[in-house]
């Protein structure tokens, strides 16, 4: 398994346009697009996946046909075609670039304010690597460690032909294929994504970040990521890059699914930064992403923490559903949208097990025609005894053409529990800004270092490095905003 | 260094200045003294280019510049700094970051590369003993949580820190105790050099007990009244502001 | 399976009986009301009644009211009621002008609009519709959305008759109006009020709108206010309801704010079976002031909505949401706020706030706080908590010699009274007051004016728990 696993990371770093570590073949050239029940048996068959994937994916199919597409959000999406898509093919393969000269100017101006090295940018880019030897022997020491411990870290498409019983025990027990019409979606057609088995009493010794940073870059369309945490066991997760990504597919349907079991904790970072479309709107992915946890055992945590800056339209509310009794879930968000993205994002936190805590700290900061919308959903059962909920939702307005909206639905069901909503909308102090100005720092700059404050509470919590990364995306991504 | 002539502001059509004159030279302190409401903290602001003023009439020269051309972060890497008032709280910004930001600006200004975390530790740390300011207060974010006290003290770290040329003090002994005041005055008199100047904005004549001016200038209905030396001061803490009105020819 | 449809039933019910007897609305309506009443009844008809599919309605669900056949009245009642015998006002000490709506008709002995020395002008609305059409048609309907929902589009095709209230510029009314909408028919009755209220440049008003009702019979009222305040005008709206277990009241109220005006409304509901207040408030000049609070009690099975709305459309308003509810028993309460800042509705301040005290396991509390804005220079705020009596404020309160059972009340009351503080009639304050000490310690329900039905026999609980809810 190990050198199998080696081999597929090596593909994905040297073949980093290809979306799978395997090689293309003139029948899956030949996929003609759209959507229909033979495309999905096609798709598994080409996966070699086992009869229970299939059904997983022909009843999701069958139940998506049922389904509409949702129009609740504050979004303004124009009609998707879904059977102008190809489902079962590579990414559009990039050009691939013979130096860092051919890369578009204003990536590389990214790349470099972000401080990513020039290994990286090149691959980041497409640009051919010769230097992959380094990158190997990182790998190769990586899966020793994890290996020494047993975590199971692959590819979802591994993990089904290697622990078929691990994914058919958890895949959909926290996302069902019926949830909504994305998650319907995903579940008849993903593409791959990551699969991550932490067994009992394991503490996790690395982020498991730290190199998947350039594996992401090539996930796929419809990705598929699910974690289980054994009993007793810890990991940190981070998915996404600082990096900006540009694909060529509008359409993103993911769906991430955690289960924690008794006494685990997960903890799950996003950084998001696909391409956002221009400055007059045109273009950009539309991320539309389920993601749950499952505090399935006692005195379980998920902690979920995104920093989402990119994406046209961004639709997703990661959440929590607090089965096992003191269990707790968290999610920390920063949304930034400039220009004319739209994001409409937040967290649902469900309290079904006794003494349960949840917490949702929310910032978002609108600029330019852009529209930020936080949604949350905070339920506590009548079970859900002693259970507390506290959430902050805050909003920051740069310039006048853009809007920032709160939808907190909240419910509660029994009388031990307690529950606050905060919420606040302001622009940014004028005050603030002239004190900051007063001592030599120039207004954009200034708005940098003020929004970055604000998000502070959330930036914490990502992973030290990334903390570092997300900072300057902050800023970044709201150059421009002030006139 | 500074030239005021004939300056009239308004704020919200309101004229808070009516044609106000002063001339600061290097090397020179001087004191601004004046009953509440009468215009001086709006001096600062204007100096220090905050919006929301309107200059009707006059100009100000700062080392040969129109100050009025120039947008409030040039004027600060000019060397104009202004210890507040009542200084801002940033949370989340922290102190460290804040001032790191400010002093690489004020140097990419210059042409110079920017300051080396070594470097910017080492300055801090020097710059803090000379204020006595807690080296705790720096870690937490800009002025957020800070009594009263450690707010004006870290008005006058910020100024030790960026070595401004002129510098305007707005009440900064308003709200403090004996102890902290003879800090902050202290601070005050070690950063003072032949090449700057400092103009000291208060309301109490206690202050320039420690910060002894070179000039007192008496400030109502938005019009200098009257200049003298530091004894002006003491004359003011006499007879009480009741004498300038008495003296003011409306 | 036939309860699915009783909501479809109904509506046919509804919709056969305005086309037999068009002829019968409106008989005084000029041609825009008559072309709207018939566009809105078009709307009905298209739409229907709302339902849990609608983002609004979600929480409040009309298909268990619908169960029952209510009947609806063309023409006032034949028995001339006296005033005096149908309405006794439980708020004692209160010098009032008051006008009242019996079963949904204008209740009167003799005139059927009076005009006040100073020219302020009350009475019912079709009399107005008469009387006075410009006035009427200049304002009528034109502060509704028939597209909010079916029940608007259907009040606004069936309405008779309600209140009418004209207050000229300048005048400054000191005595509160109460407008009382009594209930009293052993029928149960589909009732649609109408009520109109102008309030002239620099005018004053403050109103009292009282929904009570005097037996123990199945009503459902739905009552559209439309509330028009213009510039520099200050109106005081209270709202009081005390209505029986089995009683349905949708209340929507439109208030229509000019530049300077300043509104304060308050609901407080203290008894009823299924109450739904929907509250819109536009703040259509600069300058404007809303105030928008709210108290409810509810226990038993009783399901109490509060919906706002307020839409600052203009720069430089204030307002100021704040409602607080105790639920108790299987009782719902829902919550849901909604403030909107157009794009150039600069230097807006916006709070909104709902506390609710959940007593018991079985009760359950929606709430929705929403805020949606578009303009930067603004300070907008809202929260939302659910809790429980404070156990260690119990325990000091019973550390100093007080009763569990005192002692909750002295709770529950001061929770209350953040909002009852607010009322700035004195007597009025006082006698809300009384009414919420007197509803906490369960006494209005043995009072003489008992409007509960506790004593009831035929009425029997229902314990209808939605275990896919849990």
């Amino acid at each position: 398994m190990k050198e199998e696993e080696q081999n597929n990371i090596l593909n994905e770093v040297t073949q980093s346009d290809y979306k799978f570590g395997f090689v293309t073949d003139i029948d899956m050239e030949m996929a003609p697009k759209g959507l229909n029940e033979d495309i999905i048996r096609f798709i598994s068959k080409k996966k070699n996946e086992p009869d229970f994937m299939l059904e997983y994916r022909l009843r999701a199919y069958r139940k998506w046909l049922t389904m509409q597409e949702p129009d609740w959000a504050h979004l303004n999406i124009p009609p998707i075609d879904y059977q102008d898509i190809i489902y079962y093919a590579a990414p559009k393969k990039k050009k691939e670039l013979s130096s860092l000269d051919e890369v578009d100017p204003e990536l590389l101006d990214t790349f470099n304010k972000l401080g990513i090295s020039l290994e990286e940018q090149k691959l980041l880019s497409g640009v051919a690597v010769d230097a992959v030897f380094d990158s190997v022997s990182v790998k190769t020491t990586f899966s020793e460690t994890l290996e020494k411990y047993g975590i199971i870290f692959c590819s979802f498409s591994e993990a089904v032909q290697n622990h078929p019983d691990l994914v058919k025990k958890y895949v959909g027990s926290v996302v069902p294929y019926g949830d909504n019409y994305f998650a319907a979606l995903n579940s008849a057609v993903f593409s791959d994504g990551s699969f991550c088995y932490i067994p009992k009493g394991v503490r996790c010794p690395v982020e498991l970040s730290t190199y998947f940073r350039i594996n992401t870059a090539g996930t796929g369309q419809f990705e598929r990521t699910l974690i289980v945490a054994d009993e007793g066991s810890y990991v940190s997760y981070l998915e996404g890059c600082t990096a900006p990504q540009r694909d060529e597919n509008q359409l993103h349907a993911a769906v991430v699914e955690i289960v924690a079991l008794k006494d685990a904790e997960v903890k799950y970072s996003t950084v998001q930064n696909w391409y956002p479309g221009d400055k007059n709107g045109k273009g950009g992915i539309f991320n539309f992403v389920t993601k749950r946890g499952m505090c399935k055992g006692s005195h379980s945590k998920i902690s979920w923490t995104q920093v989402e800056t990119g994406s046209a339209v961004t639709w997703k509310y990661p959440g929590c559903i607090l089965l096992g009794d003191n269990s707790i879930g968290e999610f920390y968000s920063v949304a930034v949208t400039n220009n004319h993205q739209q994001a409409d994002t937040g967290s649902k936190m469900i309290h079904l097990g006794k003494n349960t805590k949840s917490t949702i700290i929310s910032k978002g900061i609108s600029s330019g025609f852009s529209n930020n919308s936080y949604r949350g959903l905070v339920k506590i059962s009548k079970r859900a005894e002693n259970s507390r909920n506290y959430s902050q939702c805050d909003s920051l307005l740069l310039g006048d053409k853009c809007g920032a909206h709160t939808f907190p639905y909240i419910n509660t069901a029994n009388r031990s529990s307690i529950v606050e909503h905060e919420a606040t909308t302001s622009k940014i102090s004028e005050d603030q800004l002239f004190y900051c100005q007063q001592r030599g720092i120039d207004t954009e700059n200034a708005i940098g270092l003020i929004v970055n404050g604000y998000a502070k509470e959330v930036l914490k919590q990502l992973p030290m490095e990334f903390a570092v990364e997300a900072q300057k995306l902050l800023s970044i991504s709201l150059e421009g905003s002030v006139g | 260094m500074l030239k005021i002539k004939n300056l009239h502001v308004s704020i919200n059509g309101k004229e808070i200045l009516q044609g106000l004159n002063l001339k600061v030279n290097k090397g020179e302190v001087h004191a601004i003294m004046g009953p509440n409401g009468t215009g001086k903290s709006t001096l600062a602001n204007i100096i220090a280019g905050k919006p929301g003023y309107h200059v009707d009439k006059g100009e100000i020269i700062y080392k040969g510049r129109n100050l009025f051309e120039m947008p409030p972060e040039e004027r600060a890497q000019e060397g104009v700094f202004l210890g507040f008032q009542y200084p801002v709280e940033i949370p989340g910004v922290s102190m460290t970051n804040f001032m790191r930001t400010a002093i690489n600006e004020h140097r990419k200004y210059k042409g110079l590369d920017p300051m080396s975390a070594g470097e910017f530790l080492k300055l801090m740390k020097e710059k803090q003993q000379l204020v006595e300011i807690h080296s705790k207060l720096t870690n937490r974010s800009v002025n957020e949580g800070f009594s009263g006290g450690e707010k004006k003290k870290n008005e006058i770290f910020q100024m030790a820190m960026l070595e401004p040329e002129l510098a305007i003090l707005d009440e900064t002994d308003s709200g403090l105790d004996i102890d902290a005041l003879k800090i902050v005055a202290n601070g005050v008199n070690k950063l003072k050099t032949k090449d700057n100047a400092t103009i000291v904005i208060t309301h109490y004549q206690r202050l320039l007990d420690y910060i002894v001016p070179d000039f007192v200038h008496i400030l109502f209905d938005g019009k200098i009244v009257k200049s003298g030396g530091k004894e002006l001061a003491l004359i003011l803490e006499e007879k009480g502001y009741e004498w300038i009105k008495d003296e003011s020819p409306n | 399976m036939e309860t699915k449809y009783n909501d479809i039933i109904f509506k046919e019910k509804v919709v056969s009986l305005f086309e037999q007897n068009r002829a019968q609305f409106g008989a005084n309506d000029t041609t825009r009301m008559s072309e709207e009443r018939s566009k809105a009844f078009e709307q009905f008809k298209k739409v229907g009644f709302p339902d849990k599919k609608m983002e609004a309605w979600r929480n409040t669900n009309l298909k268990d009211v619908f169960a029952h056949n209510y009947n609806i009245q063309f023409s006032p009642v034949d028995e001339k009621s006296d005033f005096d015998k149908v309405f006794q006002c439980n708020i004692h000490n209160f010098d009032t002008q008051t006008i009242a709506l019996y079963n949904g008709w204008y209740l009167s002995e003799d005139k059927h609009l009076i005009t006040l020395p100073n020219g302020t002008i009350i009475g019912s609305l079709a009399q107005a519709i008469k009387e006075y059409p410009e006035l009427v048609q200049k304002h009528y309907n034109k502060y509704t959305n028939i597209e909010e929902n079916g029940l608007i589009a259907l009040n606004t095709a069936f309405s008779q008759d309600g209140i009418f209230i004209y207050v000229p510029d300048n005048v400054k009314t000191y005595k509160t109006i109460q407008m009382v909408n009594i209930l009293d028919k052993e029928d149960d009755l589909f009732i649609q009020n109408r009520n109109l209220i102008i309030v002239g440049k620099n005018a004053k008003l403050t109103i009292l709108h009282c929904d009570d009702s005097y037996n123990y019979s199945r009503s459902f009222t739905n009552t559209v206010t439309e509330v028009f305040i213009d510039e520099g005008a200050e109106v005081d709206h209270y709202k009081l309801q005390n209505l029986n277990d089995s009683t349905t009241l949708i209340n929507t109220t439109y208030f229509h704010q000019e530049s300077y005006s300043k509104l304060t409304t308050n609901s407080i509901t203290l008894n009823g079976g299924l109450i739904r207040n929907k509250i819109n408030v536009v703040l259509n000049g600069e300058g404007g002031e809303a105030n928008v609070f709210g108290v409810y009690l509810a226990d038993k099975e009783q399901h109490i909505d509060n919906q706002v709305f307020v839409d600052h459309a203009k720069a430089n308003c204030n307002s100021d949401e704040l409602f607080k509810g105790i639920i108790d028993d299987n009782a719902t309460a829902v919550f849901n706020g909604h403030i909107l800042v157009r794009k150039d509705s600069q230097h807006t301040n916006a709070s909104q706030t709902n506390r609710n005290m959940q007593l018991t396991d079985k009760a359950t509390v929606y709430t929705k706080p929403f805020l949606e804005i578009y303009a930067d220079d603004v300070k907008c705020n809202h929260g939302a908590t659910i809790g429980q009596l404070d156990e260690e404020a119990m325990f000091y309160i019973q550390s100093r010699g007080i009763g569990d059972y005192d002692a909750r009340l002295l709770l529950l009351y001061a929770f209350a009274a953040e909002v009852i503080n607010k009322i700035s009639v004195d007597t009025l304050r006082e006698s809300i007051d009384d009414l919420v000490k007197k509803r906490l310690r369960g006494e209005l329900a043995i009072c003489d004016q008992c409007v509960l039905q506790c004593k009831d026999q035929e009425k029997t609980y229902e314990f209808k728990i939605d275990i896919s809810k849990i």
